[in-house]
């Protein structure tokens, strides 16, 4: 089941299929590692809520839920 | 001279390389234009005298942040001698994505596969042959925590520098090898450097390639528009980002380590710091003891608890016939406890500084003009700079170590919500909390901050957490003016404005920015580590030097124009004045209070006594209260009324901290951030404290609102009548 990146829940996995972002900020989740085909995991949520902490490519990235609602990720 | 500049992602180990190859030769100051260090040192060890250049760590060589442009502009446009990349072994997935980028220009590289130490903790190997080979690049092991290999990493890079190598790119064999070709032939046939590097930008679609080679552009565009859609719908970017993650994992997948799938050291830690509900109330807890370790009399509050009084006593004695005992009886002679370390130092810094007074005062002629230049100008001036240089020292180290440990990237994480909506990001919060110590050491903590426009706006609002300079200024005005019953409130409310001012301004200045948006928050939260002492002590180094130039230079030269116009009148040639009432001070003071006159505390026969004092408050804070006290403002009856006080508390809060700081913000924020930043200091502390004076007044004199609304009211109605009726009129 395909959903965005942000709808995940602790501990689920999953392969991203698309990055929607534009310009300097899908320039950036590319350069991190976040691209189609890549492996990644919601590991944490910061205690307000907001940023998030996943895993991707064997390290932990943070990233706002903005910006995470742009990665399409098929979840398994 | 050879010149090897050093290129890798952050948290790889590259400034701690840095600092082990260079040593103290290593000095620091900004790339041309932008706020980004540059660090550059020598390397002595080899025949020939090696330059190298600390390149900021980058991710990738994208063009989008001020660090990924000064990278990428010094390795294509300065032609450096060799690249060393340096790789975290520990995360060659992610690392080895920067190296297929660099290895497309052509320049000598060699790869530097740092913290092998940990590898081999782990009994773990890298295959060097094979990542050799597809790479094409010479693969060194090194640990630059341990200085393991760094010889052999720079003899090889001496070797290398002497060769030249042509551009290799890993696409080469993907489904974007034939455009990039095509884009590389076309490109050949210009005089460019490094075709291969500007070919792939050029096929990703890159602003600055498409800008600089339109016609090549336009000829991929043509062939790409005639290539059948697949997964990745045409983004040319994505293919090729995905590519270069492809390559990687196909090949080197062996070599990937990962620690034993459970939670790492770091993860536990991160249970805990970035815990659900403990995170916020422990990163809190983490500032208090910062502060107090750095300002508290009362170390722990030994004293409090266990009247040390005594003990005290003891401690001096435990410390009789001692070599140092002199030293160490100044650090706690004069307080009623146990200090902490930053009180104990900034006393004993006192003490020095004191007893430098003391031997020039001694030996110098009484009552002449070189005396006075040297022990109440200059002396008294280092006095009052050094006297804060030890806790801003301390300050500044322990925020090294929160950077250094990896803390810093999570206490982003935990604060960024509650920062967006001000314009900031939760880094923001540790230089705005220091604020409260100091401005000096919180301006600094910016450099944590990736944003220029963020720098900016944290370092305009610094100043508005009261410092502890400022605390004198609210207690003597709460003491002397306000009485003991309202101090406390009014000291209180002091602070809460200055930080609701800073809110405020922090909003307005984000809605008044054009095409303001909200900088990514993207980041690598990297493992916690211990921080490296010789990192640590380099760090400070520098700001200690550069802190004392300026000390010495710019502050240096305002003080003494301070003190110039504070004991000579325009008939200078008569001497100084015995009286600060006849200076050149007092004079302008009298003139300049005019504009003071509607803030309520220019008015009065001793508002040039207030004007006096804010100008004096630039030397240092405490000034304030020094001068006022001289004009006799302590002694005497305060003739202004609580909404004219309350103004002047405002105003002294709000406009130009004091000259260490101003030269803090000079170093730390960008050229044109730094005038609007002045500008809007004088403006500011102006506003509001004319805002507070009227709001006070009319508060006071709550009949008086009433007619004046009332008045308004009449007064707009006949404008708005006139108006109307002439507009009528021209109308007809």
């Amino acid at each position: 089941m395909e959903k965005n990146l942000s709808e995940f829940k602790i501990g689920e996995k999953g392969i991203i299929r698309k990055v929607d972002a534009l310009g300097k900020i899908k320039r950036r989740l590319f350069d991190m590692g976040i691209t189609p085909g890549a492996t990644i995991m919601l590991k944490k949520v910061s205690p307000l809520g907001d940023p998030i902490e996943v895993t991707i490519r064997g390290y932990e990235l943070s990233l706002r839920r903005d910006e995470a609602s742009s990665v399409i990720v098929e979840a398994l | 001279m050879i010149r090897i500049c050093l290129a890798g992602n952050p948290n790889c180990g590259k400034t701690t390389l840095f600092n082990s190859l260079t040593g103290s030769s290593a000095h620091v100051g900004n790339w041309p234009g932008v706020t980004v260090e540059k660090r550059e040192g020598t390397y002595k060890k080899l025949e020939e005298k090696i330059d190298i250049i600390d390149l900021p760590g980058i991710y990738s060589m994208s063009p989008y942040t001020p660090e990924e442009v000064v990278s990428r502009n010094y390795i294509l446009d300065e032609n450096p001698d060799c690249v060393i990349n340096i790789v975290d072994a520990t995360n060659l997935e992610r690392n080895l994505y920067l190296t297929t980028q660099l290895l497309e220009i052509d320049v000598p590289v060699v790869v530097a596969l740092n913290m092998i130490d940990l590898l081999k903790k782990n009994k773990e190997t890298i295959d060097l042959k094979s990542l050799e080979k597809m790479l094409g690049v010479k693969v060194v092991e090194i640990s630059a925590l341990k200085e393991e290999g760094l010889d052999n990493l720079m003899k090889i890079a001496y070797q290398e520098s002497k060769n030249t190598r042509k551009g290799f790119t890993v696409l080469e064999k993907s489904e974007v090898g034939s455009l990039v070709l095509k884009a590389f032939n076309e490109l050949k046939k210009t005089d460019i450097k490094s075709p291969l590097f500007h070919a792939v930008k050029l096929v990703e679609n890159d602003e600055i390639e498409v800008h600089d080679h339109i016609e090549v552009h336009e000829l991929i565009e043509n062939i790409k528009n005639n290539l059948p859609k697949d997964d990745f719908e045409g983004d040319y970017e994505a293919i090729i980002a995905n590519e270069r993650y492809e390559y990687i994992s196909r090949n080197f997948k062996h070599t990937f380590v990962r620690f034993d799938e459970g939670l790492t050291i770091s993860d536990k830690i991160d249970k805990v710091l970035t815990h659900k509900i403990f995170a916020i109330p422990i990163f809190l807890l983490i500032m208090f003891i910062l502060f107090h370790l750095t300002f508290s009399e009362d170390l722990l509050g030994l004293n409090a608890i266990f009247n040390l009084e005594i003990s005290q006593e003891w401690l001096i004695n435990l410390f009789t016939g001692m070599k140092y005992e002199k030293m160490i009886e100044e650090g706690i002679a004069t307080l009623s406890g146990i200090p902490s370390p930053g009180v104990f130092l900034q006393n004993w810094m006192g003490f020095v500084t004191g007893s430098l007074i003391d031997i020039f005062s001694s030996f110098m002629p009484e009552g002449t003009v070189i005396t006075s230049l040297i022990i109440d100008g200059i002396l008294t001036g280092i006095d009052a700079i050094f006297s804060f240089i030890p806790q801003v020292l301390l300050l500044y180290l322990f925020v090294s170590i929160l950077e250094d440990s990896g803390y810093m990237a999570r206490v982003a994480f935990i604060m960024d919500r509650a920062f967006r909506r001000f314009g900031l990001s939760g880094k923001a919060f540790i230089p705005l909390l220091m604020g409260f110590g100091c401005s000096v050491p919180a301006m600094l903590a910016t450099k944590t901050l990736e944003d220029e426009r963020e720098r900016d706006v944290t370092i305009r609002v610094t100043p508005f957490f009261s410092c502890g300079a400022k605390a004198p200024i609210w207690t003597l005005l709460a003491a002397v003016v306000m009485g003991k019953f309202l101090g406390d409130i009014f000291v209180f409310s002091i602070y809460v404005l200055g930080i609701v001012v800073a809110i405020v301004a922090a909003i307005i200045m984000k809605a008044f920015s054009k095409n303001y948006e909200v900088p990514p928050f993207i980041m690598e939260l990297p493992q916690y580590h211990a921080p490296q002492f010789k990192n640590l002590m380099a760090h400070l180094w520098e700001k200690l030097k550069h802190f004392l130039y300026k000390a010495s230079t710019i502050i240096m030269a305002a003080i003494v124009a301070i003190w110039l116009l504070s004991n000579f009148s325009f008939k200078f040639w008569e001497g100084m004045v015995d009286d600060i009432e006849l200076s050149i001070l007092a004079k302008i003071a009298k003139i300049v209070r005019y504009i003071f006159y509607p803030l309520g505390f220019g008015m009065g026969s001793d508002g040039w006594k207030y004007t006096a004092a804010t100008f004096t408050g630039l030397i240092a804070k405490e000034d304030v209260v020094g001068t006022m006290a001289q004009l006799g403002l302590i002694e005497g009856t305060i003739n202004l009324s609580n909404a004219a006080i309350y103004s002047f508390a405002a105003y002294n809060l709000f406009t130009l901290p004091c000259f260490a700081a101003v030269s803090t913000a000079k170093s730390e924020s960008s050229k044109k951030g730094f005038i609007k930043t002045l500008i809007w200091w004088i403006s500011l502390s102006y506003i509001v404290s004319l805002i507070i004076y009227w709001l006070f007044t009319l508060i006071e004199t709550i009949l008086w609102l009433g007619i004046l609304v009332l008045s308004i009211l009449i007064i707009s109605v006949i404008v708005l009548g006139v108006f109307v009726s002439s507009k009528r009129r021209l109308k007809a």
